[in-house]
């Protein structure tokens, strides 16, 4: 750990002077371990151990019986006991040439949590910080916000019902989902939203972001009120307009905010899943990869397959548990 | 001085028109669920849930081909008083009404010089005049939807309409026990009942303790300890199912309620400690040190002392704990499936495998938002400040 000793000094050389624990508080070595027994012991249980165990059977065949090397299928590219790592990253893809690879990856389940990452946490930063500053301005501010906050509240699966009834697809005369309606009332064709590859899990990813941008704008929104107001009144009495006001000084001030706001938003999309689970269940091509390990998991009973998937899950989430501890010991040594 | 408020006031008006219009789409879907979760099934499917506002289907070609001599109440000729439901019943479709048009009335044809309505419009008059005379019922707005939602329904008409002809299926009993029928959404609300609130006062229980100790003792590894606490809260669900699962094949707790309690107590723990501990460590020194110089030992400094004060954070806690584990669909879906069904899953089952018309999904996904908006709405402050403290949760 050295990031931890990175950061002790500093803390130790800080609280010298005073230590965070007053004296007389000081207790035997027993105490604190009896407070923490059974947060530690139940984490053990339901997260660590079960890391160490998922790891393990993703090395092995369907049911953990016996090593994944020996589902190898003769005459086809075999990786081993790493057998289902090569189904987790292969199975959806064409190799036949770079081009079909190209083409199937942004059908797979991978080219699908990439397109998620993009557009959502782009839409829902960008929105969440449009409404932030923009509800700053009017008298309806808290209306305004809770409106837009309300979906935090509602489950994936209500907000998938409430979005494919928006999306729906009349196969009459009449459109009662309120796109296709507006849609044909300006003459065009009705589009089925949910069943055309490529707009389907752009279609999905909007829901996502009507989710989360509450999320985002409440965040931002504390942090461009934390900006002082001496400093904007300043650049504005010099003449800068809102433009500049809000480019120059407003976003490099609230710029680590936005940063923190952006790995949380990569760190939910990676996990998404009952978005697509509720809406088109994987298929049409809107396959991600939380939900393609469920599928193997409990729909093809394949342990060993649903588990690499897992471990592949967890190998790109790595870089943001790594940032994530590194900005607690940040804020730690701020303190 | 007057001219500089009006530009100012014209200046906001962009601000204004793009948060309306965000606003606007941000709430129309969840309108439209909730004006379609009321509406009769057959006009579900015949028109959008935006046309409650307009006339009725039919009165409007009623007024145009009928309202000169029938009165717009229908009433106005006595001796073809429309009103009447026996002469009306003689005309249930299109077919017998063009008919009846076609034909001459007093030696003069019926429509005078109109031309008789085509099939469609015909068949929208006969519609309008089935409620004109109250044969059909004419009310735009029902609960029966909710009904059939809370019992599980799954006919083609409704559960009253089922029940009052006798033809429900053998699985409803048409009283009071229906609302525990383990395909309705009302025995889904009380196992959803029942798995929140254990799971959300648990972790929080669990975690005040541990919270304490990392405020306010001082042991070894201390700081390690809490920096892989703060990595652990990035650990997807997913990881860590197959094993539990398997585990939990062994102990039997499979589909059991404490089986998923334990699991939500697990995963709920990081974040819950994490956000406990920042408030806790955050409060005054002096206050635990004059406590202790008064003779206070850790049990009374946290139970009298740190538990009182940290009732803000528990409150932030306790909703999103509580939405979080209402919300779930993946972990119900896996530790408790059909045996207990819960809410989300009673509702991914309606879509997924049976297909249910919106008149069933809108009311049963109404129903399972009705708390967490309540307890949203009425502690907004507390989400948001638990949430500005740090969240993220997985």
């Amino acid at each position: 750990m050295t990031t931890d000793a990175a950061v002790a000094p500093k803390v130790g050389s800080k609280k010298k002077a005073k230590p965070v624990i007053p004296q007389v508080m000081r207790q035997g070595p027993v105490t604190p371990w009896l407070y923490l027994a059974p947060a530690l012991i139940i984490m053990s249980f339901f997260i660590v151990y079960p890391m160490l165990n998922t790891l393990m059977l993703s090395f092995e065949n369907k049911d953990g019986t016996a090593s994944a090397a020996t589902t190898c299928v003769e005459g086809k590219a075999c990786w081993g006991v790493l057998e289902n790592y090569h189904y987790a990253l292969t199975a959806e893809l064409d190799t036949s040439s770079f081009g079909s690879t190209w083409n199937t990856f942004w059908q797979s389940s991978y080219g699908n949590n990439i397109k998620w990452i993009l557009l959502m946490v782009t839409g829902t930063v960008v929105l969440g910080l449009l409404v932030a500053l923009l509800a700053d301005r009017v008298k309806y501010e808290p209306l305004s916000k809770a409106i837009i906050f309300m979906p935090m509240a509602i489950s994936f699966v209500g907000a998938g019902i409430i979005w494919r009834f928006v999306y729906d697809y009349g196969t009459q005369q009449v459109q009662v989902g309120l796109l296709n309606s507006i849609i044909t009332f300006f003459g065009g064709q009705p589009i089925s939203f949910l069943t055309t590859p490529g707009l389907n899990t752009i279609a999905l990813i909007v829901v996502g972001i009507w989710i989360w941008t509450g999320f985002c704008m409440t965040i931002l929104s504390a942090a461009l009120k934390s900006v002082p107001g001496e400093i904007l009144e300043a650049a504005r009495v010099d003449g800068a307009t809102e433009w500049v006001v809000f480019w120059q000084i407003m976003v490099p001030m609230i710029m680590p905010t936005i940063v923190v706001v952006i790995t949380v938003m990569i760190i939910n999309v990676l996990k998404i899943f009952d978005i697509v689970y509720v809406m088109t269940g994987g298929n049409y091509g809107t396959n991600v990869i939380a939900n393609r390990m469920y599928s193997e998991m409990y729909i093809n009973f394949n342990t060993g397959r649903g588990t690499a998937i897992a471990i592949v899950l967890i190998l790109v989430l790595i870089p943001f548990i790594y940032l994530n501890i590194k900005r607690f010991q940040e804020q730690e040594a701020m303190r | 001085m007057n001219r500089e408020r009006l530009a100012n006031m014209l200046g906001k008006v962009p601000t204004h028109a793009v948060l309306i219009l965000l606003m606007l789409i941000w709430i129309l879907p969840t309108i439209g669920l909730l004006v379609t979760s009321f509406r009769p099934i057959q006009d579900i499917a015949r028109s959008g849930w935006w046309t409650i506002f307009s006339p009725p289907q039919g009165q409007e070609v009623y007024v145009q081909n009928c309202a000169e001599c029938h009165g717009g109440n229908g009433k106005a000729i006595a001796t073809a008083d429309l009103t009447n439901a026996t002469l009306i019943d003689k005309y249930p479709r299109s077919t017998q009404l063009r008919a009846m048009l076609r034909k001459d009335i007093n030696g003069k044809p019926h429509m005078g010089d109109k031309a008789v309505p085509d099939a469609q419009t015909a068949a929208d008059v006969a519609a309008f005049l089935k409620q004109l005379s109250g044969i059909a019922a004419s009310s735009r707005f029902t609960i029966s939807n909710y009904l059939d939602a809370l019992v599980g329904y799954r006919g083609t008409a409704t559960y009253q309409a089922d029940c009052a002809a006798g033809t429900q299926s053998n699985d409803l009993y048409c009283d009071a026990r229906d609302f525990l029928n383990p395909r309705g959404m009302g025995r889904a609300f009380i196992n959803t009942l029942i798995v929140t609130l254990p799971a959300t006062v648990l972790p929080i229980l669990v975690a005040a303790f541990a919270a304490y100790a990392f405020s306010w003792f001082d042991f070894r590894g201390r700081h390690l300890l809490f920096a892989l606490l703060v990595g652990l809260q990035v650990v997807p669900l997913q990881m860590t199912l197959v094993p539990i699962s398997r585990i939990y094949a062994q102990l039997g707790l499979n589909g059991t309620f404490l089986g998923v309690w334990l699991f939500h107590t697990g995963f709920g723990l990081p974040y819950a400690i994490y956000l406990m501990r920042n408030f806790l460590g955050a409060l005054p020194r002096d206050l635990f040190e004059s406590v202790y110089l008064d003779g206070a030992d850790h049990w009374t400094a946290f139970y009298r002392l740190a538990l009182p004060l940290a009732m803000p954070a528990i409150a932030s806690l306790a909703i999103f704990q509580f939405l979080w584990v209402w919300n779930d669909l993946l972990v119900a879906l896996v530790f408790l499936g059909g045996s207990n069904p819960v809410m989300t899953y009673q509702i991914g089952n309606m879509v997924t495998s049976h297909g249910a018309g919106w008149q069933l999904l809108t009311a049963a996904a109404f129903i399972s938002m009705l708390l967490p908006m309540l307890v949203f709405f009425s502690m907004q402050r507390f989400f948001v400040r638990g949430m500005l403290a740090g969240s993220v949760k997985g």
